[in-house]
């Protein structure tokens, strides 16, 4: 392996948080979380990425405390919370729309957590008025929750949930209330505030480039289980299945056979073309294995490259123009379609490819990510 | 174009009409069958003479009618201590018979709003099921429950349980049994459709916040069922005031409530000005909560605007 993936388990400075097999059935035979274990190191942003019905809900929710797992165990800072009662953990979530009280002001939502402690009215004061100025609210204290706009509620609903000091805060589609526009640059704030504030933060997320943007590692979940546990941009150049690369951004999947294997470059034919890989790969000749290519690493040309591998040949069948990139779709001679994005790096739209034009897809030999499962 | 547009016009036109049909009918049936009486009430307890009745409540004058206004009726209730205590008594009953089906009414729309969807339905069916049977027959079946030798009565003596029988009937007892039996499902019903709406989420989020389950019932469930409360407490409250059948039948003699004494007035005495001041000064008395529910009501619409 020329780029061995990094230890991304690897035992940390200080684990917060530490689950162990954890399991949850649902009505005898439904596994909505199936043997999971995971470390998260303090300071941590960790995110669990997957489609609904994945158990990256659930699986949250065990760690809140609303749900109790069948079978497993929970530690926080080293202690066995895992029959706690939600109201005893020190852990606060941030709620998918939020859960604001409709009924108190702004001010009593972040108080509402500190006055059941009995914190001094003093204090709790301070607290609550700290709170509002890191989430740029103090003007709005006095109004209810349905007199703020959408953002302005996911503020307060933060300010709640971090007002207490929890040891982890838990956010559960932090963003999905809100607007494309507004959620890319709240994404950032909330990243921001998470980091100044220095808490440990685990989100549950659907959107892929939420995780991304956030998370400084991320969770692949399907069915129940982990399919991968990494950084971002390992998770993403580095998929370790068909599925992950599938879930994570766009992808073109080659079917093929190992032809050529050796320690420092392997080829791998398929019906489309010879795959030049330029780094080993844990397989023998003969195996059979999907070469993973994404979109934006294909570049196109109207003339036939010059090199005996990584290129194929087929015809314009699709463009998708996107405003900062087009999404041509070709369709090779195989029957395959692959998807290939090009930048969009100069005004001139009449780019000399076009429907019905034969194209060159070629990339260059550290491009792809061999899949062998 | 210009065609397509006075067609258009047409069109609307009828919809404003047919809208006003479908409004204009109700409000017609309630000037007719609500505004006009009340109007007519209004007169009367205002005429001088106590055989005052509906044919003659209009004086006429060289073919006009004449307009006296005369007091006497309530001068009458407002010196006569009888009828200030019976108000009085009569907005206690309703307002203990209000609280009981509220502290019983609570818990069981509570528990009702959180049992499994599937056997809700069911629930509220049995809820209901009592309206199947005539009121007057099971006011009626309280009597022969509650007297001295009625069944309750029997069945203490009978196990040895009481010596004398207990004095469950023609009092303020029996009374309150019959208007809280009576009133609860006027509680329960808006109690129940408020409860089952309530956002299971609100209670998750003040757990998380270190909330315990007693104190997250008594901070978010009960402010934020308000307006259950409010309208189940004034479902019964109002008809409580007035209620004349469960007083007749199993309050006696001893409880005073306004009701009866309307009646009084109306059939005993044939005294219809008094009668009808009775009437008006326990609607001015109605109209105060309502006043207060409608406001509630507004500010909830306004709140959610």
């Amino acid at each position: 392996m020329a780029t061995a993936p990094k230890d991304l388990n690897k035992p940390a400075q200080e684990v917060l948080l530490r689950i162990e097999g954890l399991t949850k059935i649902y009505d005898g035979n439904v596994k909505a979380v199936d043997d999971v274990s995971l470390t998260v190191t303090k300071g941590e942003i960790f995110a669990l990425l997957g489609g609904s019905g994945c158990g990256k809900s659930t699986l949250l929710r065990m760690l809140a405390g609303f749900e109790i797992p069948t079978k497993g165990k929970i530690f926080l800072a080293g202690d066995d919370i895992t029959n706690l009662p939600p109201y005893q953990r020190p852990i606060n979530m941030m709620f998918q729309s939020y859960a604001l009280f409709p009924h108190l002001s702004v001010w009593e939502n972040v108080a509402f957590g500190l006055k059941r402690d009995g914190m001094p009215t003093a204090e709790l004061a301070e607290r609550v008025e700290k709170m509002l100025n890191l989430v740029q609210l103090s003007k709005y204290a006095k109004r209810k929750p349905h007199q703020l706009s959408g953002g302005q509620q996911q503020r307060v609903a933060l300010a709640r949930s971090l007002a207490k000091r929890p040891k982890l805060l838990l956010l559960d589609e932090p963003l999905g209330a809100l607007d494309k526009k507004l959620r890319e640059t709240t994404q950032l704030e909330l990243v921001n505030i998470i980091e100044e504030v220095g808490v440990t933060c685990v989100l549950v997320t659907h959107d892929q480039e939420e995780a991304m943007t956030m998370a400084s590692r991320i969770a692949v979940m399907s069915e129940g289980s982990f399919m991968q546990v990494g950084e971002p941009d390992a998770v993403y150049e580095m998929p370790n299945s068909r599925h992950v690369a599938d879930f994570i951004g766009n992808v073109n999947i080659f079917e093929g056979i190992v032809d050529i294997d050796e320690p420092d470059h392997v080829t791998i034919r398929s019906p489309e073309c010879i795959h030049y890989v330029g780094h080993g790969i844990s397989g023998h000749s003969g195996m059979a294995v999907g070469v993973a290519l994404r979109p934006e690493k294909i570049m196109l040309s109207k003339d036939k490259p010059e090199t005996e591998y990584n290129w194929c040949e087929g015809e314009v069948i699709e463009m998708v123009y996107f405003g900062a990139h087009t999404t041509y779709h070709l369709k090779l001679d195989s029957g395959m379609v692959i998807k290939a994005q090009e930048l969009n790096n100069t005004r001139d739209l009449s780019c000399n490819l076009t429907w019905g034009d034969r194209a060159y897809a070629y990339w260059n030999d550290l491009a792809m990510a061999v899949l062998t499962n | 174009m210009a065609k397509k547009l006075s067609s258009f016009a047409g069109v609307k036109s009828n919809l404003l009409n047919g809208r006003s049909v479908v409004i204009g009918v109700p409000y017609l049936w309630f000037l007719l069958l609500a505004a006009i009486p009340l109007l007519i009430i209004l007169k009367i307890s205002l005429s001088e003479m106590e055989s005052t009745t509906i044919s003659n409540m209009i004086d006429w004058r060289d073919g006009w009618p004449k307009l006296t206004l005369n007091f006497v009726s309530y001068q009458f209730i407002l010196t006569d201590s009888l009828y200030y205590k019976t108000y009085l008594s009569s907005i206690q009953y309703a307002l203990i018979t209000t609280v009981l089906c509220l502290v019983i009414g609570y818990p069981f729309a509570y528990f009702m709003a959180r049992s499994p969807k599937h056997i809700q339905p069911t629930l509220l069916m049995l809820i209901m099921l009592p309206f199947w049977t005539s009121f007057l027959l099971r006011i009626y079946a309280w009597k022969t429950l509650l007297v001295s030798n009625g069944v309750i009565n029997n069945t203490l003596m009978s196990l040895g349980l009481i010596d004398a029988p207990l004095p469950m009937m023609n009092n303020s007892f029996s009374l309150l049994v019959g208007m809280v039996y009576s009133y609860l499902p006027f509680m329960i019903l808006p109690l129940y459709a408020n409860l089952s709406k309530l956002d299971i989420r609100y209670l998750e989020a003040a757990a998380d916040l270190g909330t315990s389950p007693f104190k997250a019932f008594w901070l978010i469930t009960v402010p934020l069922s308000k307006a259950g409360i409010i309208a189940g407490s004034m479902l019964v409250f109002i008809p409580a005031i007035g209620e004349y059948v469960i007083p007749e039948l199993l309050g006696g003699s001893s409880t005073l409530m306004i009701g009866r004494v309307l009646w009084d007035e109306f059939f005993n005495n044939n005294d219809w000005p008094m009668a009808s001041a009775v009437a008006v000064i326990m609607i001015l008395l109605i109209l105060l909560p309502m006043a207060l529910y409608n406001k509630s009501q507004a500010d909830q619409l306004e709140a959610k605007a």
